[in-house]
């Protein structure tokens, strides 16, 4: 199931399995993903959305199946496709007793960045971190850690940004300053962005595509405005509710 | 080549290096834990030498020969502890999915380990070293070049268990992080440490001499009792730790990729 079948996809994923022992994770998904929108993976807890962002990212390998990204075979060729990637997520910490500058720093070098002070400087403006950059990360509150995580997600300037429910847990003025700030950094790069959420306000915002996902395969679909249109519905909420019941469209 | 290419970067391995650097520097527990116990091990076991040097020949012949075993020994501990710790430290920091979506590679990874291993029991060794010159009056350093071989087979055997250590917590969870702990206690008695080879019975001296430890040992006490510098030890002992540390990097190597297939990067705890 595609959504797009022209040169600017940036991401294409087929025939992708994964099998963990007797379970069946990911069960034979197709999808590809158009370069520089925001494209919603979606579904209910368990349906497939983080094992597949660890596939994209190769921290989990395939049991089989084909990823490519930015029209290079991910599994072969990893390494120089994540200078080109980065990735977010509440899930994954950063270290704890390092200050806010340290660990920019650290990944800031991990990318081998050039004039990573300023770098870090700008970041640190852009998303309102100057006067934080000092603090050790772990006692920073739940929104400025989400911050802090988007900066790490964002220092080397990726095409490709994977984000696993960014605003999760935070205050409604938080969330819509990510979520402003990742859209001016689309505007601003052309960046592709894949967005796992179950915030569906976030999705009908920001995002012009959406995949369905239920257990490990794509399900539906369509941009926000024709699913609400196919599922005769009047939020995405209703619409995911609709698709994680398997109620076919009215 | 292009930048991107470079499958091994000196930079990347500074930025692992770096992250340690900066816990070591705001966590004065932590450097304090590297120097207590190499101090209090060489402390003990000089007071034990001092009773001995008056009612034992062998220790009356080479008065250092307890401390320097001890001292080589915590070499050996250390290394293969500063690479399991530092390891632990991302796993207990839920920061290896993050390190491993960045162009890090995993062989970058195991430079660094041994980069901070190597740091971290120079810091341990030396100060619990520093501190037996005025409490004994016994330097280590008067062993010479001799110590420099000494000092990094026993690293690099360390090393070698450290990295298999790491990958064994990294596939089966931070509930086997004890094994970081004992993994060398159970090769102790066979390292010929305080004793020669030739004291265990004879069907377990093959084993002892499998070890490039039981080779540092046995050369070490033929430097202090006898004044010479056996290079046929030191020959087995760096041959062996070729075997050792090849095994201990694909054993890492081996477990990371398992960690990538059963999805472990992410999924770090018990």
């Amino acid at each position: 199931m595609s959504l797009d079948n022209s040169k600017d996809t940036v991401i294409e994923v087929s025939a992708l399995y994964k099998h963990f022992d007797q379970v069946t994770a990911i069960n034979g998904l197709d999808f590809t993903a158009r370069r520089g929108v925001t494209t919603a993976l979606l579904g209910g807890n368990g349906a497939g959305k983080t094992t597949t962002i660890a596939m994209l990212l190769g921290l989990l390998l395939p049991s089989s199946g084909n990823i490519r990204i930015l029209g290079e075979d991910m599994l072969k060729h990893r390494h120089r496709l994540l200078h080109r990637m980065n990735f977010s997520s509440p899930y994954v910490d950063l270290p704890q007793r390092l200050t806010v500058r340290q660990n920019l720093t650290v990944f800031g070098h991990l990318y081998r960045l050039p004039a990573l002070k300023q770098r870090i400087a700008k970041l640190a403006e852009d998303l309102n971190l100057s006067s934080l950059l000092d603090r050790p990360y772990g006692k920073l509150s739940a929104g400025q850690k989400t911050r802090v995580s988007l900066a790490k997600s964002l220092i080397n300037e990726p095409e490709v940004l994977l984000l696993d429910e960014p605003t999760a847990s935070l205050d409604p003025d938080t969330a819509d300053a990510i979520r402003t700030h990742l859209e001016q950094y689309q505007q601003r790069t052309g960046a592709s962005i894949l967005l796992a959420s179950h915030n569906m306000t976030e999705v009908e915002r920001m995002c012009s595509d959406v995949i369905m996902l239920r257990a490990g395969k794509v399900v539906d679909t369509g941009s926000p405005d024709a699913l609400l249109a196919r599922y005769g519905r009047t939020s995405m909420e209703e619409v995911f509710i609709d698709i994680a019941r398997d109620r076919a469209p009215q | 080549m292009s930048k991107q290419d470079i499958h091994y970067s000196p930079r990347r391995i500074g930025a692992i290096v770096l992250r340690h650097l900066y816990l070591m520097r705001t966590s004065w527990p932590r450097v304090l834990e590297m120097v207590y116990w190499p101090t209090v091990q060489m402390v003990l076991w000089g007071f034990i030498t001092l009773f001995l040097k008056e009612n034992s020949h062998y220790i009356a012949q080479a008065a250092g020969i307890l401390l320097s075993a001890v001292l080589l020994w915590d070499v050996l501990f250390r290394s293969q502890l500063g690479i399991a710790l530092v390891f632990m430290e991302e796993m207990w920091s839920r920061n290896l999915g993050h390190l491993f979506v960045s162009p890090l590679r995993p062989y970058e990874m195991v430079s660094a380990l041994i980069v901070m291993s190597l740091i971290r029991t120079l810091i341990g060794i030396g100060g619990a070293a520093l501190v037996a010159i005025p409490l004994f009056d016994y330097n280590i350093f008067d062993m010479g070049l001799p110590l420099i071989a000494f000092f990094f087979n026993l690293i690099a055997m360390g090393w070698a268990v450290g990295l298999l250590v790491s990958g064994i917590v990294l596939r089966y969870g931070l509930g086997a992080e004890s094994v970081a702990w004992i993994a060398v206690f159970a090769i102790q008695p066979l390292c010929a440490i305080y004793y020669p080879v030739a004291t265990l019975p004879h069907w377990l001296q093959p084993v002892a001499w499998a070890l490039p430890a039981s080779h540092v040992f046995e050369g070490m006490r033929e430097l202090l009792l006898h004044g010479t510098f056996n290079m046929h030890y030191l020959v087995n002992a760096m041959l062996l730790n070729i075997l050792y540390l090849g095994g201990g990097i694909a054993a890492f190597l081996g477990y990371f990729r398992a960690a990538r297939r059963r999805g472990l990067l992410l999924q770090i705890g018990e």
